[in-house]
Order: structure tokens, then C-alpha cells, then sequence
């Protein structure tokens, strides 16, 4: 596809997703009720925030390699940053978005920093680890700002009108469509860049990249802090959508939940991880939504009980996709041959071979 | 004096519960290279399997016969589970450690939303539990609740029962060697797949066996404890050293008292902070834990 | 080349390519081992002498193919390879540094056969004075001689693949070493990879020797070492010593 199809086909996209709010029509099964209600907007926002969030993630995992299981942090301090900035300083949106973004840079690079100095699975626990600590700073509320295990309702007082109440959906819409739109630019151009071309080279063969005379710590540490500030942005918006701060971002499962949405949508393609966010969120709200109906109540519970709890279907799906799929949904429609492979492969064990490449001894 | 002999009590028995859990996670990891996530599986259903068990056990029976049965049930199921899961799923994956990891990942995420469906969210109370259990000891002054002794003496016997076997044993040996080094294993003509299996099974029992444990323990057994003592468990392994028992013996010891400590005695959340804290720094400058070998 | 018939030769290698990543280790590597005696394989650094060791076992991935005693093992997996009586010896020793000594050989017992422990502590007594010690602090040279024993501990043991055993031994080691290689291959045929040339030349019957992947020459072990011009331009080193690392020059000369 040429560039200039790209760009008509993506403008085409992004003017029919804007369009959504001022239709009025039904999609029977698929949603429910019209698309201009609130409640289809929600959920549409709800997605195309996910789906900016995937493709964060998809920076981090799919395209550099470096499976973090702390990405949730950042996503973290979008939400309860603004929350509490809203809340506790009482600095209005403009002043909670640029709170937030001084901690999406500061907070990730110090970190980054810190889990970077280790390897693949050593990497994977430390962002663990600071991720849990987070959520118990969360939880345990030891300063009685963030609400702990309950939350915090977003203090409507601060924000500017037009972000307030249900008739104003569509405009919570837009900031979603907005967000996911720049997310995506962003990493577009970063994956295309010399830069981005080296975050891959080190997914596939960290040695060679240092061979070549480049330091992969300080590549590392742009696309970890990029994806992190990224994400961070996404829990502002997230927070909007949702209308308050809750625990539930915290927990360990909800990384795991990320990586779930980029392994189903197509680790190491944007579009795919966009995808695979937008389908997980969409699943997980309609199959439960679909489970409480009526009519559903009358089959047999070896249907019924499943489809209460998405995220049975949805982790059998994973396992699914990473038995036989690994490329994910977009890996299985182009049929190039792409990336799960490439993390998979990373993470060989240190050899316990002796030879160089070589031939000679270690 | 009382309440430092309380916490010093619940410490050694939570540390004896993160230890059932992480023996099994250490080997697994120690000689697979496999980071289980599913392990926290294995504890669910243990838990909810003796539930099920006992709730079918008429009401004729000893309190404390259903109690071991539903055990013993829980532990051939969790058992079970984990055997099948290595041969049919984790195999095929083998020498791919990401895929082995998101595997683990995805079949602790479906198994736990499973439970949730059928059992639902709510926790069940443990009603199989040995009115014994539930009663109080009272040790210089302090009121302790009995389970924690027999968490406490499950732990031991645990920890005991698995250095025999490592010591004494054939295929404790190769499990021991293939922690060091796995290749050389399969170069003295010793087929490793089954050791693999092995400490699948091993782990599946023992994080069943805490499973019950921990309904005996809390009062109540919900879907997601095993998912949130598993942060934990990951602690010990990585602090002990990856593949040894010992070190997680240890660490579980550390992490489980200094918790309860740190929590008391220190601002409320503290205690778990430090703990995370302890694993971040251990990672950071010794990678092979206190005991065990390099991990990555 | 010795046109020895295959159904004689107790190892065949067939073709063998190895490739670590994107290298080309091994390029159709290819000759025989026959019943009996020591086959060396030589080379410089480089030359892929342990490569084929562990294509041999299948212990990296490989294409060609490797008969022992007349049958396919290409397809057959490592152990299952070794059970059909292969012992190995690999170039750091790989020994198993948390368990003892008695525990290391138990590891290496099989069924099918005799265990001879006394031959191994008549060849090695030392090791019988440590049984009880864990190997990871024993020094180099018993670490040595414990992968010697773990190799001659099977009586179902054909064949001995045994990686560089004298390296980074002090000289009166290497002696020990050399005797017990010969002892050894008195009982079992044995392929043996060694720089040391002073060791080798008065034990080999046969050589292979190897340069960049390739096999470069294959004969009576007295066709090489009687002719110095040859050894000097296959391993670089005239008399005795230990082969040289290639240097551009010299891999430039050897090129054939």
C-alpha cells in the first residue's frame, strides 16, 4: 500500500470515528442501543483508550522485546496523578495534565533507569515489583489522597464544563478519539525512525546492536520512557471516560491484561495492537452485559456460567493465540510472518553453550 | 510482649505459606526456566476443590476426616492439573520463554476467571475446617489461633520431606544437576522432559496444599488469593535463589516476618513495601539471590 | 582419506553444517571414526573442533546426518543418543559443582551394563579420596579427571567424545591426563579433540583435522606428525607445543 493510500485511508478512518456521535442509527447485537447514546459512546471511548494504551505497550514489548510487567504504573499515574491534582491541589484539568506530564517523564526515567540495569526475566520482576509497590501505596492510602481500595470520584467542580455530565459523552469521545489518534501518530513515527529500527534490531539480537558500536541501554531507556509517558496520558483520559480513580488499574492482573490485548491484536504491528485493545475492552463489556440478559438465562449453564466471567474466554483465547497464533489477529490476516516470534525468541536462556558464534570458546 | 509473639506467630505462618508456594515455583524455574504464573492456579483449585469435597461429604462424618480427605482430594486434583498442563500446553513450548511466560499468564487469567464464574466473587467460608483449628492456644500470654500451628508443622514437614527427597533420590539428583546445568543432563543420557514433569507435579501439590492451607488460615477462600500471594511467592523464590529449597526456606522466613513487623511497627503498607522493596534491591545487585544461581 | 567400507567405522559424519544465529560454523563436515584406537581432531582456535563434538549429540542444530555403528541417530535426541553408549566430555568439564563427587559419577550410572568403579578409582584416586567432596571446589585438574571417569564409568560405553582434556592443566596434569586417555582407549574407541600436541601425536592413530568449518585433512595419524612441513602448515606449530591460533597469514596459507 503507497503512502498516499495510507494516508487518504487513514483520514477516512479517523473522519468516520469522529462522525460516530452524530449518528443515530443501531447496531442490533453489536451494541446496545443507538451510537449516538451515551452509553455506546462510553464504551467506544472506554475502547479507543485501551487501544491507546495497547499500542504503548506494543512500543515496549513488540517492537524493543523488554517484557515489563509494570506497565500498569504508568497508566497509574495518568489516572490517580490527575485525580488527585484535580482533588487534593485543586489545579483544574489544564494543571492536572501538565502535572501528569512532568511525572509520565520524571517518574519512568528514574525507573527506568533502575529496572533497565537487568535482563529479560530480572527486567520483567523488577517492573513487577514496582508496579505492586504502587498498588500498595495506592491501597494502603497511607496519605489519604488516593482513596484506597474504593477509589476516588473525579471532582467534577474542577473540570471545564464541557467534560461534565452524560449529554457531554460525545465530547469525552472526541478526547478519546483525539488521544488515540496522537498515540498512534507518535508511535508511528518513532517506530519508522532510525530509532525505532534499532528498538527492533535489539528484539532480535541485542549483541549484534552493540557489535555495531550502539549502546542498547540508552534505546531502552527512550522507548521505556516514551511508552510510559504515553501511557501515562492515557490514564488522564481514562480517568474522564470512567469518571473517577479506582484500585482496580492497580492490580497485578491488569498488566497481564495488556499484554493479553498486544499478543491477541499482533505483537509488534501498531494496528494490531490497537486492535487487540479495542476487541478486549468490547468483549469484555458485552459478553458480561450479554450473560445478565434474560434470554440467556434459559441455557444451560455450561454456556451461561463461562460467558459471565469475559475473562475466561478471553484468557482461553490467549492461550489459544499463543499455542497456534502467534502472531496474533493481525499476524493471521497479512500472513507475514511477524513478531511474536521475535519476543519469543528473546528470551533464550544465557547459553549454556560455550562457543562464541565463531566456533572459538567462550 | 504478647503482641510481638502474636505477629512473630502469623509471620512464621504466613512464611510457611509462601514457602509451600514458592519450593515448587523455585524448581520450576530453576530448572525450566519457566516463570509459572499459573502457579497461583494450582492454589485455587487445591482450595476450591476441598471445598467441593467437603460440602459433598454428608454430615455423619468427623469434622477432621473430612478435613483430610477434602485435603487429599485438593492435592491429587491440583496435582493433576499441574502434570497435564506441562505435558499438553507447556511442552510445546519449549526452549520459547516468552511463550512459555504468556502461556502461564493466560491459563492463571482464565483458570481464575473460571472459579470466579462458578463459585462466584464472593469468599466461601472454609465450612470443612476442624472446629480444633479454629480454637486458641494461648502461648506466653498470647491467643493464637491454631491453624497457624498446623500451617506452621505442614511447612516444616514440607520442607523436611523435599530435602530428603532432593538428597536421597535419584531423580532428586537430576533435578538438583539440571538446575545447574541442563544440557549436561541430557549429555549423561538422562531424558530431562520427565524431571520436568516431575517438578510440575511437585509444585502443582505443594501450591495446592497451601490452598487449603490458606482457607484454613484466613477463614475464607476467594478466587484471587492465589493470585495475590503470588507477588509474594515470587519474592521468596527470587531472594532465595532460583532451584534452591533452602534459600526459599529462608526467604519465605524474611519475607514473612519482616512483613508483619515492618506493618505493625511502621506506618500501615510498610511492611509489604519493604518486602517489594527487598526484591527490587536483590535484584539489582545480586541476581542469584541469597543462595541460588544467576538468574538471567 | 581412508576408504575404510562404513559398516566398519563405528562413528560416520555426513555433511554435517552447524549454524549458530546467521554462522556458518561447520561446512559439510564430513569423515569416520573407526572401531577401535584414538581419533584426533585437530585445528586452530576457531576451526569448529567443539561444534562438531556437540553436533555429533545433537546438542546444537545441525543438517547432515551422523551414524553410529551403522545407524541414523541424526533424528534421535540426546540422551537417547548417549544411551546407546556415547560418553562425553565436554571442554569445561561440566561438572556438577553443587554435588559431590560420588554424586556426580551416581548421575552418570546407567543401566545396561557394568559400572566399573574400580577402574575408575585405580585410573583416578583421588577422586575416590573426595567422594564426599562437592566438585565445585576441587581445582581444574580433579575437576578433570571426575568428567574422565564420568565417561568410563559405562562398560556399554562404544565411544569416548572427549573436548580438549588437558587444557589449562598444569604440565605434570597433562601427563596424568595422557596416561589416562591411553588407558582408556585401550577399552573404548575414542574421538578426541586436543591443541596439545605433545599429548597427541604419540597416542592418535587417526586425524581429522579441521580448519575454518572444513575438514582439511584425514588419515593415519603418522602421515601428519612424521611429515613437519604438514604439520606446520595445517596447525601451525612444528614439533610438540600446542597448535598456534590462526593469525590472516597463516589462514590465507591453509586455504586450500
Amino acid at each position: 500500500m503507497s503512502t498516499t493510500v495510507r494516508w487518504i485511508g487513514a483520514g477516512v478512518l479517523i473522519a468516520l470515528a469522529a462522525s460516530v456521535p452524530l449518528l443515530h442509527g443501531e447496531i442490533p447485537y453489536v451494541f446496545n442501543g443507538a451510537l449516538s447514546s451515551p452509553g455506546v459512546l462510553n464504551l467506544l471511548a472506554l475502547m479507543l483508550v485501551f487501544g491507546a494504551l495497547a499500542v504503548t505497550y506494543d512500543l515496549l514489548f513488540g517492537y524493543t522485546g523488554l517484557l515489563s510487567f509494570g506497565h500498569a504504573l504508568y497508566f497509574a499515574v495518568g489516572v490517580y496523578g490527575t485525580a488527585i491534582a484535580l482533588d487534593t491541589f485543586e489545579l483544574g484539568l489544564v494543571g492536572a495534565v501538565l502535572v501528569v506530564i512532568g511525572l509520565g517523564v520524571v517518574v519512568p526515567t528514574v525507573l527506568g533507569l533502575i529496572c533497565l540495569r537487568v535482563g529479560d526475566i530480572a527486567f520483567a520482576m523488577v517492573t513487577l515489583a514496582f508496579a505492586q509497590a504502587g498498588a500498595i501505596f495506592v491501597a494502603r492510602d497511607p496519605f489519604k489522597i488516593t482513596g484506597g481500595e474504593l477509589g476516588q470520584a473525579l471532582a467534577f467542580r474542577q473540570l471545564p464544563a464541557a467534560f461534565v455530565g452524560v449529554v457531554n459523552t460525545r465530547n469525552v469521545y472526541w478526547l478519546a478519539l483525539a488521544l488515540l489518534v496522537f498515540v498512534y501518530a507518535v508511535a508511528r513515527i518513532a517506530v519508522n525512525s532510525p530509532t525505532g529500527r534499532v528498538w527492533q534490531a535489539i528484539r532480535e539480537n541485542e549483541q549484534r546492536v552493540e557489535v555495531l558500536g550502539l549502546r542498547p541501554a540508552s534505546y531502552k531507556l527512550v522507548v521505556f520512557v516514551l511508552s510510559s509517558f504515553l501511557a501515562s496520558l492515557c490514564g488522564v483520559v481514562y480517568v474522564l471516560v470512567v469518571g473517577g480513580a479506582h484500585a482496580g488499574i492497580m492490580v497485578s492482573t491488569f498488566t497481564l491484561m495488556l499484554l493479553v490485548m498486544v499478543v491477541l491484536g499482533g505483537a509488534g504491528r501498531l494496528w494490531g495492537a490497537m486492535l487487540g485493545g479495542m476487541l478486549y475492552i468490547y468483549l469484555d463489556n458485552r459478553l458480561g452485559e450479554l450473560s445478565t440478559q434474560p434470554s440467556l438465562q434459559d441455557m444451560p449453564a455450561l454456556i451461561r456460567v463461562p460467558i459471565s466471567e469475559p475473562t475466561f474466554l478471553l484468557g482461553l483465547l490467549f492461550v489459544v493465540i499463543v499455542l497456534f497464533f502467534p502472531g496474533g489477529i493481525a499476524g493471521s490476516l497479512t500472513k507475514r510472518q511477524l513478531p511474536l516470534a521475535g519476543p519469543l525468541r528473546r528470551l533464550r536462556p544465557p547459553a549454556k553453550s560455550t562457543m562464541n558464534p565463531d566456533g572459538s570458546r567462550r | 510482649m504478647t503482641t510481638f509473639l502474636l505477629l512473630t506467630i502469623t509471620g512464621l505462618g504466613l512464611a510457611g505459606l509462601y514457602f509451600l508456594i514458592a519450593s515448587g515455583l523455585s524448581l520450576i524455574y530453576g530448572l525450566m526456566d519457566v516463570l509459572n504464573f499459573a502457579h497461583a492456579a494450582f492454589l485455587t483449585i487445591g482450595a476450591y476443590t476441598s471445598w467441593v469435597v467437603a460440602s459433598q461429604m454428608s454430615g455423619g462424618i468427623p469434622v477432621t476426616v473430612v478435613f483430610l480427605v477434602a485435603m487429599v482430594a485438593g492435592i491429587l486434583v491440583g496435582t493433576l492439573s499441574a502434570v497435564l498442563m506441562e505435558t499438553v500446553l507447556v511442552r510445546r513450548l519449549y526452549g520459547e520463554h516468552v511463550g512459555q511466560i504468556l502461556l502461564t499468564v493466560g491459563l492463571l487469567l482464565a483458570i481464575t476467571a473460571l472459579t470466579r464464574a462458578i463459585f462466584g466473587s464472593d469468599p466461601l467460608t472454609m465450612v470443612v475446617v476442624p472446629p480444633w483449628m479454629n480454637e486458641v492456644t494461648v502461648v506466653f500470654g498470647a491467643a493464637v489461633s491454631n491453624s497457624r500451628f498446623v500451617v506452621i508443622a505442614a511447612a516444616l514437614l514440607v520442607y523436611i520431606g523435599l530435602m530428603a527427597f532432593l538428597k536421597h533420590t535419584k531423580y532428586g539428583l537430576v533435578i538438583r544437576a539440571g538446575v545447574e546445568n541442563r544440557s549436561m543432563v541430557s549429555a549423561l543420557g538422562i531424558n530431562v522432559g520427565h524431571a520436568f514433569t516431575l517438578v510440575f507435579a511437585i509444585g502443582g501439590a505443594l501450591a495446592s496444599l497451601a490452598g487449603i492451607l490458606t482457607g484454613a488460615f484466613f477463614g475464607t477462600i476467594t478466587a484471587d488469593r492465589g493470585t495475590s500471594l503470588l507477588i509474594f511467592a515470587f519474592i521468596v523464590v527470587i531472594v532465595g535463589g532460583l532451584g534452591s529449597i533452602r534459600g526459599s526456606a529462608l526467604a519465605a522466613l524474611v519475607v514473612g516476618l519482616l512483613q508483619q513487623y515492618a506493618n505493625y511497627y511502621g506506618i500501615i503498607g510498610m511492611g509489604d513495601l519493604i518486602v517489594v522493596a527487598l526484591l527490587a534491591v536483590v535484584l539489582l545487585l545480586r541476581p542469584q539471590g541469597l543462595l541460588g544461581r544467576a538468574v538471567a | 582419506m581412508t576408504t575404510a567400507a562404513s559398516n566398519r567405522a563405528l562413528l560416520e559424519v555426513d555433511g554435517l553444517d552447524v549454524f549458530l544465529g546467521e554462522s556458518h560454523i561447520l561446512h559439510q563436515v564430513s569423515f569416520q571414526v573407526p572401531h577401535g584406537g584414538i581419533t584426533a581432531l585437530l585445528g586452530r582456535n576457531g576451526a569448529g573442533k567443539t561444534t562438531t563434538l556437540r553436533g555429533i549429540l545433537g546438542l546444537v542444530d545441525r543438517r547432515g546426518r551422523v551414524l553410529l555403528d551403522g545407524e541414523d541417530v541424526t533424528a534421535t535426541p540426546t540422551h537417547d543418543i548417549v544411551r546407546r553408549g556415547v560418553g562425553y566430555v565436554p571442554e569445561n568439564r561440566d561438572v556438577f559443582s553443587q554435588l559431590t563427587v560420588q554424586e556426580n559419577l551416581r548421575l552418570a550410572e546407567r543401566v545396561g551394563g557394568q559400572l566399573r568403579y574400580d577402574l575408575v578409582y585405580e585410573l583416578f584416586p583421588r577422586l575416590k579420596e573426595r567422594s564426599g567432596q562437592r566438585t565445585g571446589t576441587m581445582s581444574g585438574g580433579e575437576q578433570q579427571m571426575l568428567a574422565l571417569a564420568r565417561a568410563l564409568l559405562n562398560s556399554g560405553n562404544k565411544l569416548l567424545l572427549i573436548d580438549e582434556p588437558s587444557q589449562g592443566l598444569a604440565p605434570n596434569l597433562v601427563r596424568e591426563v595422557a596416561v589416562a586417555l591411553e588407558r582408556m582407549a585401550e577399552l573404548v574407541t575414542t574421538l578426541v579433540v586436543e591443541q596439545n600436541l605433545s599429548v597427541i601425536r604419540r597416542i592418535a592413530d587417526q586425524v581429522v583435522v579441521l580448519d575454518q568449518g572444513r575438514v582439511v585433512h584425514a588419515g593415519p595419524a603418522g602421515e601428519l606428525f612424521d611429515d613437519p612441513a604438514l604439520t606446520q602448515e595445517l596447525l601451525g606449530v612444528s614439533h610438540g607445543g600446542r597448535v598456534r591460533s590462526s593469525t590472516p597469514q597463516q589462514s590465507n596459507g591453509v586455504e586450500r
